[in-house]
């Protein structure tokens, strides 16, 4: 008779699985490198070196790795509280983009002031514009139950076609050389650095506060918890009179609120100003954080991390070891399957089972 | 003397935590309806299952006709004779009565002249089916006639029924009984299940009582009475409630002409339903399930809520528009008939499923969740109405569902509502439990509160309702006061009796479950 293998829902979470389920992924990870590399004609110990170590080596590189992290983190645990309610935000890098163009378009308007209240101004309006280009897939959802899966991913476009639109346009730095760029922010206008000698900034402490507010929303307060009633079991929630309207409203709107403000700190940081793209991908790869993290904030703040130290290293790899681009993403990409894959071990242990022959139940 | 037609011996299977059958013996006669009897947990089911091949048992030997087997698998059951009508039907809406038999036979017998076998079996037990109608177009008691029609296909010797009757009118019952006997005659032996003693004692030649997964007794239950079987199945006296006469008060829960369209096509519309609870009074709904229960109940709980607020009136205040949570507001309770899902988070533990509902007693603090009250709360609701769970820390869906019922009705009745509406308040709990929770559900009235009671068990709504009404195709009957009425009574009306022809019926069923 044939063996087969079968996952079998476990009663309870298992806590062990929880600590495992990351330690076994990074080993597949390492294995699967070890192929790759090796069939790319590389040591995979020097690869490995580039990827994981080479990045983080100097105090310039760490900077850079919470830098990354940064807008990660602020992205993620805003999604996270939607997805923990089943509201599928997937256009985070528009909200991050409409933040970017408020927040931005306040500093270009006054680029000569001064005031101390320029950069809370900015921050303040950067939100502002993420919550409102989240809230017309909320509209949509509740008013005509529109899919904010579609929605919200395609409002990702008109966003960066917008802020395309105007960094060639009204907002082009008419001293650029005709590059589509605005100018430069004033100094009033930019996040003070935190590290001496790196780029990192103040927007990290605000991250972080930004995530445990995110870890007391979704754990301690009832509107949290009824959140996490309405993605557990939407009935329940209809049941206990949570309203399903206003579930979709706020994980929505938080989802714009942080990818706003990370689009403003980064036209405020590392940016400096408008260019006609302002993310590499943080608004996408935020999803992937949140739920590497498995949509918890402690979990996420590690998970950006690691994203973050992912970009570096891709980067280092094809640097140093001349890697195609291709092989980098690959890696990447089959690190955070594992991650991900190895999480069913949680909810699921594996059984050796004896199949049955034939017959269904009547 | 002919061998046994099924003997088990030692029969043992245990569940990871859990003995579910433990050196379990039994002897099964040709001809002879054979009652396994037990409360929820018992393992009556999985004793069913072993037999019928669907689960493997850990030790023991089985035999049949008196040779031993080995039954892996349904298949296997079925060749040798074994019929198995399930308690949850399983079969397409979408599908006619003939090809939803035509999928559970062997091919060589689903062939042509299916249809007039049908016909055939159906006359012959008295169980009218119309091989060509869509079983989505059928009441519950039609949809059991095709799963036994199915199984008599097979010429069985050996029909396992699993709780057949909660799903019918006290008529319907009657007609299935006699379905039974005229099998048991003809030789085919019949394995029972069920909790109701009133039951096994009209129909059944033997019994094997199960407690704990262990045989209990034997006995032949024509010549036991009800207490003497309800010892050996719970280990000790029925406990009955206390019912005094009732002390009606103002009208704190008032229906006034309610109509309401289905909201999906195998829904029912409601039809000017009119309906008065009084404080300190228990109005029960009887009626067969699907005749438009859901959607009265969605109605009043605020889940769905209607267009014209003043059709729902909660202590005169007009509540149609309202949601679930504002009528709570308002000191309304709600016990759902799905525990797990609806009633209750299955993943979230017992302390946030307090929380749930709960909220409003004091466990909240300026939008922020006061963990320790919860834990309270939770804690007295599971040793006031002794919940067996681990603590407030277990997750709802580590219940069994009799305890997780206990503790949402408990949750319920702690948040010291007005007006209390109850769906199915014992279904699928055991003997104990189930008086218990209506006792609470008495003292409950006794205190004042106006109670509707929702449910499909006529002895629970006689039991302890003051007046009761029929619901069949969304139609509500008269309330009548239960001096007035009697099971019979109530079994015409919930045969849709009271419904005058002529009139417009939103139901796409045909009259329900008249066997």
């Amino acid at each position: 008779m044939l063996t087969l293998l079968k996952f079998e829902a476990r009663p309870e979470p298992s806590r062990v699985a929880g600590w495992i389920s990351p330690l076994l992924a990074a080993g597949a990870t390492l294995i699967v490198g070890f192929v790759l590399f090796t069939a790319m004609g590389k040591n995979p110990w020097v690869a490995f070196h580039a990827f994981f170590v080479k990045p983080v080596a100097t105090l310039y590189g760490v900077g850079e790795l919470l830098l990354k992290a940064t807008p990660l983190m602020l992205i993620a645990v805003g999604l996270a509280a939607g997805y923990r309610a089943n509201v599928w935000n997937i256009g985070a890098e528009g909200q991050l983009t409409m933040g970017a163009i408020f927040g931005g378009g306040v500093a270009l308007a006054l680029q000569e002031s001064t005031s101390p209240l320029l950069l809370p101004l900015m921050l303040v309006m950067g939100v502002a514009g993420g919550v409102l280009w989240a809230a017309i897939p909320a509209f949509l959802r509740t008013r005509f139950n529109a899919n904010e899966i579609l929605t919200s991913l395609m409002l990702v476009y008109v966003a960066t076609l917008t802020l395309s639109l105007l960094v060639h346009g009204a907002w082009r730095d008419p001293e650029g050389f005709n590059f589509p760029q605005s100018k430069m922010f004033g100094d009033a206008a930019m996040i003070p650095i935190l590290l001496p000698e790196t780029r990192l900034n103040l927007a990290l402490p605000l991250a972080l506060a930004v995530v445990a507010l995110g870890w007391l929303f979704m754990r301690k307060s009832l509107w949290g918890f009824r959140m996490r009633v309405a993605g557990l079991a939407p009935a329940a929630a209809n049941y206990a009179g949570i309203s399903a309207k206003r579930t979709v409203w706020t994980g929505l709107l938080i989802g714009g609120a942080c990818a706003g403000l990370a689009g403003v700190t980064e036209v405020a940081g590392p940016l400096g100003q408008l260019l006609p793209s302002v993310s590499p991908g943080y608004g996408f790869a935020a999803i992937i954080v949140a739920f590497v993290g498995r949509l918890h904030p402690v979990g996420i703040v590690f998970a950006s991390l690691l994203m973050s130290l992912l970009y570096l290293g891709g980067e280092s790899a094809q640097i140093n070891l001349a890697l195609p681009s291709a092989v980098t993403g690959l890696f990447q990409g089959t690190l955070l399957f594992f991650l991900l894959a190895a999480d069913v071990f949680i909810n699921y242990r594996l059984r050796v089972k004896r199949p049955r022959a034939g017959g269904i139940p009547a | 003397m002919a061998p046994p037609r099924l003997q088990l011996h030692g029969i043992t299977k245990s569940y990871p935590g859990v003995v579910a059958n433990s050196d379990v013996s039994l002897e099964v006669l040709p001809g002879e309806i054979h009652a396994v009897l037990g409360e929820n947990g018992a393992g009556k089911s999985t004793l069913m299952k072993i037999i019928y091949g669907v689960v493997k048992p850990d030790g023991g030997t089985i035999a049949w006709e008196g040779r031993p087997v080995t039954i892996a698998n349904p298949a296997r059951a079925r060749r040798l004779g074994v019929g198995m009508v399930f308690q949850h039907f399983s079969l397409f809406e979408t599908l006619t009565v003939a090809e939803n038999i035509a999928l559970a036979l062997e091919p060589d017998r689903a062939g042509p002249g299916l249809s007039e076998r049908i016909r055939d079996v159906s006359a012959k037990y008295g169980l009218p089916l119309d091989p060509e109608r869509h079983v989505h177009t059928m009441s519950v008691g039609e949809r059991q006639r095709v799963e036994i029609v199915r199984c008599l296909l097979q010429d069985p010797k050996l029909l396992i029924m699993d709780e057949p009757t909660s799903v019918l009118t006290p008529q319907a019952v009657d007609k299935l009984f006699e379905t039974l006997r005229r099998l048991a005659a003809e030789g085919c032996s019949i394995l029972y299940i069920s909790h109701k003693l009133d039951e096994i004692r009209a129909l059944c030649h033997k019994a094997t009582v199960l407690r704990a997964g262990r045989v209990t007794g034997d006995c032949d239950p024509r010549r036991e009475s009800s207490s003497s079987l309800a010892r050996m199945m719970i280990g000790g006296d029925l406990p009955h409630p206390r019912h005094r006469e009732a002390q009606a008060g103002d009208a704190a829960l008032v229906v006034t002409d309610l109509s309401l369209p289905a909201d999906d096509p195998f829904g029912t519309t409601l039809t000017h339903v009119n309906l008065t609870v009084r404080a300190g009074e228990i109005v029960g709904i009887a009626g067969v399930s699907g005749n438009g229960q859901q959607e009265l109940l969605a109605a009043l709980s605020g889940e769905r809520p209607v267009p014209d607020a003043a059709t729902i009136r909660i202590a005169g205040k007009a509540v149609g528009r309202l949601d679930a949570g504002a009528r709570r507001a308002l000191r309304f309770a709600f016990v759902p008939e799905d525990r797990l899902g609806r009633g209750a988070v299955p993943e979230m533990s017992l302390a946030d499923n307090a929380l749930l509902t709960a909220y409003r007693e004091g466990l909240v603090a300026h939008g922020f969740i006061r963990a320790d009250a919860v834990r309270e709360f939770a804690e007295a609701t599971i040793s006031a109405y002794g919940v067996k769970a681990s603590g407030p820390d277990a997750a709802a869906r580590s219940l069994s569902g009799g305890n997780l019922q206990k503790f949402i009705v408990g949750r319920e009745i702690r948040q010291r509502p007005r007006v209390m509406v109850a769906a199915q308040p014992t279904w699928g709990v055991d003997v104990g439990a189930a008086a218990q929770i209506r006792q609470a559900l008495l003292d409950l009235r006794d205190a004042g509160v106006a109670i509707l009671v929702v449910s499909e068990e006529l002895d629970e709504l006689f039991e302890i309702c003051d007046r009761l009404a029929v619901i069949a195709q969304g139609r509500l009957s008269e309330v009548k006061s239960v001096r007035d009425t009697n099971a019979e009574d109530i079994g015409m009306l919930m045969s849709g009796s009271f419904i005058t022809p002529g009139t417009e019926s939103g139901h796409q069923y045909s009259p329900a479950g008249a066997i």
